[in-house]
C-alpha cells in the first residue's frame, strides 16, 4: 500500500468500525476459554478492545508513517501491514493485564483475546489489500483517504 | 487492388491556416461531419482505459468513438514489449493490482494467476514482496488476455473507427473538430470530421530517438544490422551470436537494458555460447544515492534500483499528494529527484550478472560515447570517454541501444498542431501542460473540454502518467470531470460494487 498519514488513520478507523465490528459480532460467542462469562460482558469487553486498537492505532500510524519516510518508495509493504499485529497485539495485551483499558467487563483469557485480535486483524488486512477497492474506486489513489 | 485516395473532401489552405473553424468552413470543404459527444484519439491502452471507465460509469457506445490506426488496444504495447524481449510468457514490470482491464484492481493479477494455475506460490510472493521476494509482476500474456476479455465486454469494437488522425481544432461555438484520414477505399472523401464536445488524446510516445552517435553511424555507413535499437526488431543479433562467438555492447541502464542482458545471458547458458558483453552506463551508480536519508534510492554495479518506473507512492501515496501541489521549478526539481534511469533488482538478474563478472564475460563501465566507427576488420569501434576524461576504445560486433530516448512531443503531428493552433502549452518538462483533471491547459472551447493522458503529459501534477495505473488514474480524473460537466453520472460505491460483479461474471456493462 502507499498510504498518506491521514489515509492510514481514516482507513484504520473505517475498517475497524465496519469489518472489525462485523468480525467481532460473529466471533465473540465462540471465543475459547471464556468459561461461564456473560455474553453481554464478553461483547462489551471485545468492543473495548477494538476501541483500544483503534485509539492506540492512531498513535501507531504516526510511528509507521515516520518509519516509512526512510523508504525510497514511500510505500508500506503488505507484509508490514500484517506483521505490525505483533507489536500492536502485545501492547493491547499488556494494557489489558495492567487493567488500563476502560470499558473492559471481564479480563479475557489469552486464548480468547488472541483469537479475537488475530481474526479481526487478518480480516481487516485482507479487505484493505483488495476488496476495499471494489466500492471505493478513489480510495487507493488518495493514499487511503475516504473523505 | 489498391485504390488511390479520393481527392474530394480534403483540408483547404483556409482550414489549415485557421485555428478555429466554423461548421460552414468544414462543410464548404466537402468534409463530411459526424456528430458524437466524445472522441478519444489513439486507440492504445490510454484510450482503452478511458472508455472502459466511461462505459462502466454508464456511457453508451453510441456516445463515444475511438479514432485509431490500430485494431486492438494492446497492439502497439505488445509490439514494443515483444521486440524488447518480453514475449507473452515473460513478465512485464508492473504491479499486480495495476490492471488496465479492471479499474478496481481487484482481484489482482497475482490472485488471478494463482487461481488459474492453482498455485499458492504467487500469493506467498505477493504477500512478502518486496521484502522476502522480488515484486510479483504479471505475464505479458495475462495482461493481453484480460484486455481482450474486457474489450469484448464493453463492446470496444463498436466504438472503434479506423484511420489516421490529422488534427484537432477548436470549433466556433464550442467543442472541437477532429479530422481523420480513413484508410484507402473506406471513404468517399479524403478526410472525415468528428464534431464533439469532448476530445481525449492518448497518442502514446511521440517517437523514439536514437543516441546521436549511433544515429550518425547508421546514416553514414548505412548499417542498420549491427547497430540496433532495443525497441526495434533485432532478433538477428541473437541468431548471429548462436552461429559464432561475438562481443555485444549494451548501452543504457534501464529495464530494457536488463531485459536485453537477460536474453544474452539466457542464450549463453542455454546454447553454451561464448558471447562477451560490454555494458556502458552514462551514469554509473555505485551504491545508495539521493539528496538525503529520506530520499535515498538503492543502487550498485552501475544500476539504480527501483521496483517500478517510479517510486511506488506516486500512484496514490505521499509523492502523488506532494506533486499535486507543486508548480514550475519546484515541480521540476521533484521530478529530477525521483527521476533517472532505473531497473528492478531481480534476484535472477543479479545472479546472472554476478556469474558474468566472475567468469569474466560481463564487463560494465561508465562512459559517454563520442563516436562509433568501423574498424579495419569490419567490427565496430566505440570511442568512450569516462568521467575522468580518459578515452578508451571498445571493439564489438553489435551495439544494442537500450536508452529509450523519447522524441519531443512536437514530433507528433496531432500534438504539434495542438501547440500551434489549439492553445496548448508546455509544462516544466516540455510536455503538454494538463490540469489536475487532465484537461489540456489553454484548449477549452466554449463548453467543450480537451483532455490528454499518457507520455505526452509527463511533467504535470501527477507523475506516473506513462504507466498502466497512471493511465487509469488519469481516466478516473477525466471521467469524474466529465461527470461534473454532466456528460455522465459520477460512480458511487453502489454502482461501483454492482459493476464489479458484472466484471467478475463477464456480463456486459
Amino acid at each position: 500500500m502507499v498510504p498518506t498519514l491521514f489515509g492510514r488513520i481514516q482507513t484504520r478507523l473505517f475498517l475497524l468500525a465496519t469489518v472489525g465490528l462485523a468480525v467481532t459480532a460473529l466471533i465473540v460467542p465462540v471465543l475459547p476459554g471464556t468459561g461461564d462469562a456473560e455474553l453481554a460482558d464478553l461483547y462489551r469487553t471485545a468492543v473495548a478492545v477494538l476501541a483500544a486498537v483503534a485509539v492506540l492505532g492512531v498513535a501507531w500510524e504516526f510511528v509507521y508513517h515516520a518509519l516509512m519516510q526512510f523508504r525510497w518508495e514511500k510505500d508500506w509493504p503488505t507484509l508490514f501491514g500484517l506483521l505490525t499485529l505483533i507489536n500492536e497485539g502485545l501492547l493491547v495485551w499488556a494494557l489489558l493485564a495492567l487493567e488500563a483499558i476502560p470499558g473492559v467487563a471481564v479480563n479475557p483469557p489469552a486464548a480468547a483475546f488472541w483469537t479475537h485480535f488475530l481474526a479481526v486483524w487478518l480480516a481487516v488486512w485482507l479487505v484493505a489489500n483488495g476488496p476495499m477497492r471494489v466500492p471505493f474506486i478513489r480510495w487507493r489513489f488518495r493514499g487511503g483517504r475516504l473523505v | 487492388m489498391h485504390s488511390s485516395p479520393p481527392i474530394r473532401g480534403d483540408l483547404t489552405p483556409e482550414l489549415l491556416q485557421t485555428s478555429q473553424w466554423t461548421d460552414e468552413q468544414v462543410s464548404a470543404a466537402g468534409i463530411p461531419i459526424h456528430d458524437i459527444p466524445f472522441v478519444t484519439v489513439g486507440g492504445g491502452i490510454g484510450s482503452f482505459v478511458t472508455v472502459d471507465y466511461l462505459r462502466i460509469y454508464g456511457v453508451p457506445t453510441d456516445r463515444m468513438r475511438v479514432l485509431s490506426n490500430i485494431d486492438t488496444p494492446w497492439e502497439t504495447y505488445e509490439y514494443l514489449t515483444r521486440v524488447s524481449q518480453i514475449p507473452r510468457p515473460e513478465r512485464i514490470r508492473s504491479d499486480s493490482s495495476s490492471r488496465p482491464d479492471n479499474l478496481w484492481g481487484f482481484p489482482s493479477y497475482a490472485l488471478e494467476e494463482a487461481w488459474r494455475e492453482k498455485r499458492l506460490s504467487h500469493l506467498w510472493q505477493i504477500a512478502t514482496e518486496p521484502i522476502l521476494n522480488d515484486y510479483w509482476t504479471p505475464r505479458a500474456g495475462t495482461v493481453f488476455r484480460g484486455l481482450e476479455r474486457e474489450a469484448k465486454r464493453i463492446s470496444y469494437w463498436d466504438m472503434l473507427v479506423k484511420g489516421q488522425v490529422r488534427m484537432v481544432r477548436k470549433r466556433v461555438g464550442g467543442g472541437y473538430f477532429t479530422i481523420l484520414t480513413p484508410p484507402d477505399g473506406l471513404s468517399e472523401t479524403r478526410r472525415v470530421a468528428f464534431r464533439s464536445q469532448y476530445v481525449h488524446l492518448a497518442v502514446g510516445y511521440p517517437g523514439l530517438k536514437f543516441l546521436p552517435d549511433l544515429q550518425d553511424f547508421r546514416e553514414r555507413h548505412r548499417d542498420y544490422t549491427r547497430v540496433v535499437n532495443a525497441y526495434e526488431r533485432h532478433e538477428h543479433v541473437y541468431e548471429a551470436l548462436k552461429t559464432r562467438p561475438g562481443v555485444v555492447m549494451v548501452r543504457g541502464g534501464g529495464i530494457v537494458a536488463s531485459r536485453v542482458l537477460q536474453r544474452l545471458m539466457d542464450d549463453r547458458e542455454e546454447f553454451g555460447l561464448q558471447t562477451q558483453i560490454v555494458h556502458i552506463f552514462r551514469t554509473f551508480v555505485t551504491g545508495s544515492h539521493g539528496p538525503n536519508v529520506f530520499m535515498r534510492r538503492k543502487g550498485g554495479h552501475g544500476w539504480a534500483y527501483q521496483g517500478f518506473n517510479y517510486p511506488k507512492s506516486v500512484w496514490g501515496g505521499q509523492l502523488k499528494a506532494r506533486m499535486r501541489k507543486l508548480e514550475g521549478e519546484d515541480r521540476k526539481k521533484l521530478y529530477q529527484d525521483i527521476g533517472g534511469t532505473n531497473t528492478p533488482k531481480r534476484r535472477r538478474w543479479q545472479q546472472q550478472m554476478a556469474k558474468g563478472r566472475r567468469e569474466n564475460w560481463y564487463h560494465a563501465f561508465q562512459g559517454m560515447v563520442d563516436k562509433v566507427e568501423p574498424g579495419p576488420d569490419g567490427r565496430l569501434i566505440s570511442h568512450v570517454r569516462s568521467s575522468n576524461g580518459r578515452i578508451q576504445q571498445y571493439v564489438s560486433d553489435f551495439i544494442i541501444d537500450c536508452t529509450g530516448l523519447e522524441a519531443d512531443i512536437a514530433e507528433h503531428r496531432v500534438l504539434a498542431d495542438l501547440l500551434q493552433h489549439g492553445g496548448a502549452e508546455r509544462n516544466p518538462l516540455g510536455r503538454l501542460e494538463v490540469e489536475r483533471h487532465f484537461e489540456v491547459k489553454g484548449t477549452a472551447s466554449g463548453d467543450g473540454a480537451l483532455y490528454a493522458s499518457g507520455a505526452a503529459t509527463l511533467g504535470g501534477y501527477f507523475p506516473g502518467v506513462d504507466t498502466f495505473l497512471g493511465l487509469q488514474i488519469a481516466a478516473q480524473e477525466i471521467a469524474d470531470d466529465l461527470a461534473r460537466r454532466g456528460f455522465c453520472k459520477k460512480m458511487g460505491p453502489f454502482r461501483s460494487t454492482s459493476q464489479w460483479f458484472k466484471w467478475a461474471f463477464n456480463k456486459a456493462v
